[in-house]
């Protein structure tokens, strides 16, 4: 789930720049619903990152590197009224990470706030304003975590400066404690709301004026001592998601939309739909363009007073369809021309040593093809939103990942300017990636002003989400190595084939993008003194997107399962084998590997450490208890992982039954994203990714035939249910715990490792090896 | 006519009778705690009860509901604190959250009927909700907990 800055300004070149952003005062300097609070909001002008040249900016990293970088400043993100509530803008999106949560005790750590006196409300699309919103790349607490404490800590030392003029005290003497300002010689003490207001008119203190609160000090931070914020609105049903907003004169829209990729209505007869009491409206919505970037596929909208009425009125449209380019894809003869194009030379993105040579020396030599299928992200609530566009104004209530390339969408089709467009971000039910991509944001504005500027909500159906979705993409990893007499590989060969994410943004690219390749296939910590890396061509027949976790998956799959393959050639035991191909200890500028992406992090901050990526297989296997002797038909595997600069492993106990049934019984996990900021969220956020990477080795597909999606919906799209998830999932935590330093994704990065884990405890309970995903009913015969 | 009892109110609805609860509970009454998420009961995630069993508002035409108790989370608590609610809270269940009013309404009648349920009463009863976010490790001890149970021996997220 990432938006590369670079990639998006190279393949968007001619397309969809947006145009350059205005702040309007008016709207910007204002919060809706804020009034009472008298912390002011003030505007800061947008980083100064304009005028420089291409070179400069690629030199930027972490959040500087991404649009519109970054934000600290306190009168952005705090406000604290006079009765001492502090209310905290958090910018990011909530899909289930806990960040909302996360941030706000973050900025109240720092602040010295008291929890139970603390709100967050949500920020609305506006990166001039809030700095970077794409909450992709499992990167909000990586890119943001310091830059929050900052706002809080700046926040606590205006307070301060503040009760110290009132008081006619050196600054020196006050402290800030758990909402308190206290002067100790004068026995002075006030609550924060009384200095609210005066805080609030000094200005923002020089960034090397704020002292951090050393960690040791912290409240909240790394304790996983805070649950959730917006538990009690989730578990009584009042969290207001995407699908929830209701807004008066509320009209509920469907839309029927190409079943190819690229497909146009040719003619349509709305007649037996105008019928159907309640419906509206019927609204061609144009589209159909490829690549289609982050828009409308094009079809016919149906605009109902409700969505039964919306949806009945879209099963009575005729509609006449020229299917396109795409009208022949099938999935099983794709696969073929993966398979074809792996098996021959391409395009070289690693060299090391002479693999040829090493090949033909080798002792022993294998190859292996792995195979994994298109996925759909499925979140539990599908693409929904709602928009009124009325006197020349779009607003926007929607669950979306990037609020300002919704906004930035919106302004470009309704051909609106920045200060006349403005993007909510409501709770998410679910991203993974999907969200990203704000197609019915502007879908939902398009129904909207084409019945007059009445609010319309727009819902995709679970349907609409499997037939019309950004898939993951679907691959081809053919792996050879050759072994020198001791059964270690001298020459690697690894050619990775999938249609690239930058097929939706630029026409038949055929190569995958730096940040793909980034993704567990250029970066290969393994010590080998022979490597080529190849990615032949593919091309897109549907829309490919960022899937949790991305490229990893089939990188991941791939080679952890093809090192388990070569241990097993080798005569080796698998962990000990997989440790020694990492080898020693040490720190490798992924550079000097040929990923020159690294996350869009500063190599010299983040290099890959083998210490950490051994030590997270270590110490999921230590949990599974690795080597204990297991009842007949059950097996363990290990898989490790680096993603989104965190280090993974997954260690699987699995059982396989007479019928070919795999069950999963324990999954052990490990993690090293180093400080952990909430680890109460990073146990959960691992727990979930087991659960979602078991589905992807199990059972999920989407497959495709004339063009379209087979599965319809969870009856074909099989996702894990509560049956099949595991008794014992133990989640171990490790890491640096050096709040100073930096910090890894975790997001997504427990994901990458469960497949292969399985397969390779799937391996070592039948001697099947698994290559291509799902595994489904493979062990049947 | 169709008179219908939603959380303790009297409700009547002259629209079309195939409409399916979802949608009359969602967009004409506002209780949004009732989610779509397939359409087709096979998710879950519009659980309510009616006449006190677990019902998939999707498929539910109101015609059906005619005469009937319809509860949704909204109403399950007058403020929250049902035991299933309390659990949830506890072990911080929740990651999205989306699915989760379906899960409680889904638990909240297992445990009527069962009021101490084995993790196979449990996988069986909840089997037809999904979460994507992948939370059934905690919605298991939860459910034990909720029952008065002792909750999960896993590390879990209790707090």
């Amino acid at each position: 789930m990432i938006h590369d800055a670079k990639m998006m300004a190279d393949i968007a070149a001619n397309s969809s720049k947006a145009p350059a952003l205005l702040d309007n005062v008016s709207r910007r300097a204002t919060l809706g619903g804020l009034g009472a609070l008298v912390l002011a909001l003030s505007l800061r002008d947008a980083r100064a990152d304009e005028g420089q040249t291409k070179e400069q900016k690629e030199k930027k990293y972490g959040a500087d590197g991404m649009p519109h970088g970054w934000q600290d400043d306190p009168k952005i993100f705090v406000a604290i009224a006079a009765d001492g509530t502090v209310t905290v803008t958090n910018h990011r999106s909530e899909m289930g990470t806990g960040v909302r949560t996360s941030i706000a005790f973050t900025v109240a750590d720092e602040l010295e706030a008291d929890w139970s006196k603390v709100k967050v409300i949500q920020a609305w699309g506006d990166e001039s304003r809030f700095g970077n919103q794409d909450t992709d790349g499992s990167r909000s607490l990586r890119h943001f975590f310091q830059h929050f404490r900052h706002a809080g800590a700046a926040a606590r030392l205006m307070l301060i400066q503040a009760a110290a003029k009132k008081w006619g005290v050196p600054e020196g003497e006050v402290t800030a404690e758990n909402h308190v300002l206290s002067h100790a010689k004068s026995g002075k003490k006030a609550g924060y709301g009384e200095f609210a207001a005066a805080a609030a008119e000094l200005p923002v203190p020089a960034r090397e004026s704020v002292k951090l609160k050393d960690p040791k000090a912290f409240r909240y931070i790394g304790k996983g001592k805070i649950g959730l914020i917006d538990n009690h609105d989730i578990t009584t049903g009042n969290a207001i998601y995407g699908l929830d907003t209701k807004l008066d004169g509320m009209l509920y829209a469907v839309v029927a939309r190409p079943a190819v990729y690229g497909g146009k209505v040719k003619s349509f007869d709305d007649s037996a739909t105008l019928k159907i009491p309640g419906v509206v409206k019927t609204v061609k919505i144009e589209g159909g363009e490829i690549p289609s970037e982050f828009m409308p596929l094009g079809g016919i909208a149906v605009v109902a007073k409700n969505t039964w009425a919306a949806m009945k009125g879209r099963e009575a449209l005729k509609i006449v369809w020229d299917d396109g380019p795409n009208a022949n894809y099938d999935t099983t003869a794709f696969r073929k021309e993966l398979e074809a194009a792996a098996r021959q030379p391409g395009k070289v993105v690693r060299n090391q040593g002479d693999v040829d040579a090493a090949m033909a020396k080798a002792k022993t030599k294998l190859q292996a093809e792995y195979f994994v299928p298109h996925l759909a992200q499925a979140p539990m609530e599908p693409p929904a939103a709602v928009a009124r566009v009325k006197d020349g104004f779009c607003e926007a209530w929607a669950c979306t990942q990037g609020p300002q390339a919704a906004n930035d969408r919106l302004m470009k089709r309704l051909n609106l300017p920045d200060d006349k467009v403005k993007v909510n971000v409501t709770l998410l039910g679910g991203g993974f990636g999907r969200k990203s991509k704000p197609d019915y944001v502007v879908e939902a504005a398009l129904c909207s002003q084409a019945v007059g500027g009445a609010p319309v909500k727009l819902t995709w159906t679970r349907e609409d989400d499997l037939h019309h979705g950004y898939y993951h993409t679907i691959s081809v990893e053919r792996l050879e190595a050759g072994l020198d007499d001791k059964g270690m590989p001298v020459a690697w060969l690894h050619r990775s084939t999938a249609p690239t994410i930058g097929s939706i943004f630029a026409p038949d690219p055929k190569h995958e993008l730096p940040f793909e390749l980034g993704m567990g296939l250029t970066n290969l910590p393994l010590n080998l003194p022979n490597v080529r890396l190849e990615n032949p061509e593919a091309s897109a027949h549907v829309r490919i997107g960022w899937f949790r976790s991305v490229s990893n998956i089939p990188h991941a799959f791939a080679i952890q399962s093809f090192v388990a393959e070569l241990a097993h050639a080798a005569g080796k035991e698998p962990l000990e084998y997989l440790l020694a191909l990492i080898g020693p200890d040490r720190k490798i500028d992924p550079n000097t590997i040929g990923d020159v992406w690294n996350y869009g992090e500063d190599p010299a901050r983040y290099p890959i450490d083998t210490a950490r990526l051994k030590g997270v297989i270590q110490a999921a296997a230590k949990g599974a208890g690795w080597g204990r002797k297991l009842p007949k038909g059950r097996g363990l595997g290990v898989a490790g992982h680096y993603s989104f600069v965190t280090y993974t492993a997954v260690a699987a106990e699995v059982e396989v039954d007479d019928r070919g049934e795999v069950k999963v019984h324990a999954v052990d996990i490990a993690v090293d994203s180093g400080a952990q900021v909430n680890p109460e969220r990073v146990r959960s956020q691992m727990e979930g990714a087991v659960v979602m990477g078991m589905g992807l080795a199990l059972s999920s597909q989407i497959t495709f035939k004339n063009g379209r999606a087979e599965q319809n919906n969870f009856d074909g799209y099989e996702v894990v249910r509560i049956d099949a998830a595991p008794k014992d999932l133990r989640v171990h935590l490790l890491g640096s715990g050096d709040f100073n330093g930096p910090l890894g994704g975790v997001g997504e990065p427990g994901v990458p490792p469960v497949a292969p884990a399985i397969a390779n405890a799937v391996f070592a309970a039948t001697g099947r090896r698994i290559r291509q995903l799902p595994i489904k009913d493979q062990l049947s015969s | 006519m169709i008179k219908l009892t939603v959380n303790g109110a009297e409700r009547s609805f002259d629209g079309d009778p195939d409409m399916p609860l979802l949608w009359y509970l969602r967009d004409e009454l506002g209780f949004t705690g009732v989610k779509f998420g397939c359409g087709q009961a096979l998710c879950g995630a519009c659980t309510i009860h009616v006449g006190g069993s677990a019902t998939r508002a999707c498929t539910t035409p109101i015609s059906a509901a005619e005469g009937q108790e319809v509860l949704t989370i909204e109403g399950l608590s007058p403020d929250g604190n049902h035991p299933v609610q309390v659990a949830w809270r506890d072990l911080n269940v929740a990651q999205c959250g989306y699915c989760q009013c379906g899960q409680i309404m889904q638990a909240a009648s297992l445990l009527k009927d069962t009021p101490k349920p084995t993790d196979a009463d449990i996988d069986e009863a909840m089997s037809g909700n999904i979460c994507r976010c992948g939370t059934y490790p905690r919605i298991r001890a939860a459910i034990h907990q909720a029952a008065g149970q002792s909750a999960s021996t896993n590390e879990g997220g209790k707090l």
